[in-house]
């Protein structure tokens, strides 16, 4: 079973998917595992097959590096900010918010337009012309 | 500063859920004008960096279990292979409803949770 559910998770983590959701469900509902050990496993399981993935995605030119150059100090402020709360607040409700919006994008994922059109080449992509515009600031 | 809030709105939501940052990085690099295959690779990226931090702070809190992750890791990277294969040849199409459903579950898994 390890095998399998191995497999899976790695496929979802490396998809973009949420490998943890696989892993982390198949240790707490059939493996008798608390939510707090099944996480730090999903953490330590998903160090190297992220590596792996990214490396592959690398290669196929899908990662877009100037944009994480902005997400990753932000997402760090984040986690320590949502690390406080957590501490202080029960995050129980907000949890509850998450999951409606969940819905609201997964049904709008599903039933969206097939519209791909000008989203294939990132130099037409709106993030691309925000951090083009970005740069035109600084140098200015 | 829309970039700065995404990474932002992803950091929290690993730091108070563990988990839901990726979930939420793939929408919103969409909405931003990414294809996605593109937002899914970027979020495993994203997600990958945060998980870095996310690992130093559970280590201090000695609560990482290496013996139970290593039963898993090795056919992980086998599933990483293929997926990182799939992810490129998947139509972005198909890929974004995949995705709805995948979201769709474990919007629910949380309500009935």
């Amino acid at each position: 079973m390890n095998i399998l559910i191995g497999l899976l998770a790695g496929v979802a983590a490396s998809m973009g998917f949420g490998g943890g959701f696989v892993l982390i469900i198949y240790m707490t509902a059939f493996d008798g595992v608390d939510q707090v050990t099944a996480q730090g496993v999903n953490l330590l399981f998903f160090l190297p097959v992220a590596m792996v993935s990214l490396v592959i995605h690398q290669k196929n030119r899908l990662i877009e590096w100037r944009t994480l150059l902005y997400l990753v100090p932000a997402g760090i402020l984040g986690i320590l900010a949502g690390t406080w709360i957590v501490s202080h607040v029960n995050v129980g409700m907000l949890q509850k918010l998450f999951a409606s919006l969940l819905i609201f994008v997964g049904v709008k994922e599903i039933f969206h337009k097939n519209s791909e059109k000008g989203l294939t080449n990132p130099k037409e992509s709106n993030i691309m012309k925000s951090l083009k515009c970005d740069d035109r600031e600084k140098s200015s | 500063m829309k970039k700065h809030l995404m990474g932002l709105v992803c950091g929290l939501l690993n730091g108070m859920f563990g988990s839901g940052g990726g979930v939420a990085a793939v929408p919103m690099l969409e909405g931003s004008g990414l294809e996605a295959k593109k937002s899914h690779a970027t979020s495993v990226a994203l997600i990958f960096v945060l998980s870095i931090a996310t690992t130093i702070s559970y280590l201090m809190g000695d609560k990482l279990d290496f013996q139970m992750a290593w039963q898993y890791v090795p056919y992980g990277v086998a599933g990483a292979v293929v997926g990182a294969v799939l992810l490129k040849r998947m139509p972005n199409s198909l890929l974004r409803r995949v995705f709805g459903v995948i979201i769709l579950a474990a919007a629910v898994r949380i309500l009935v949770k």
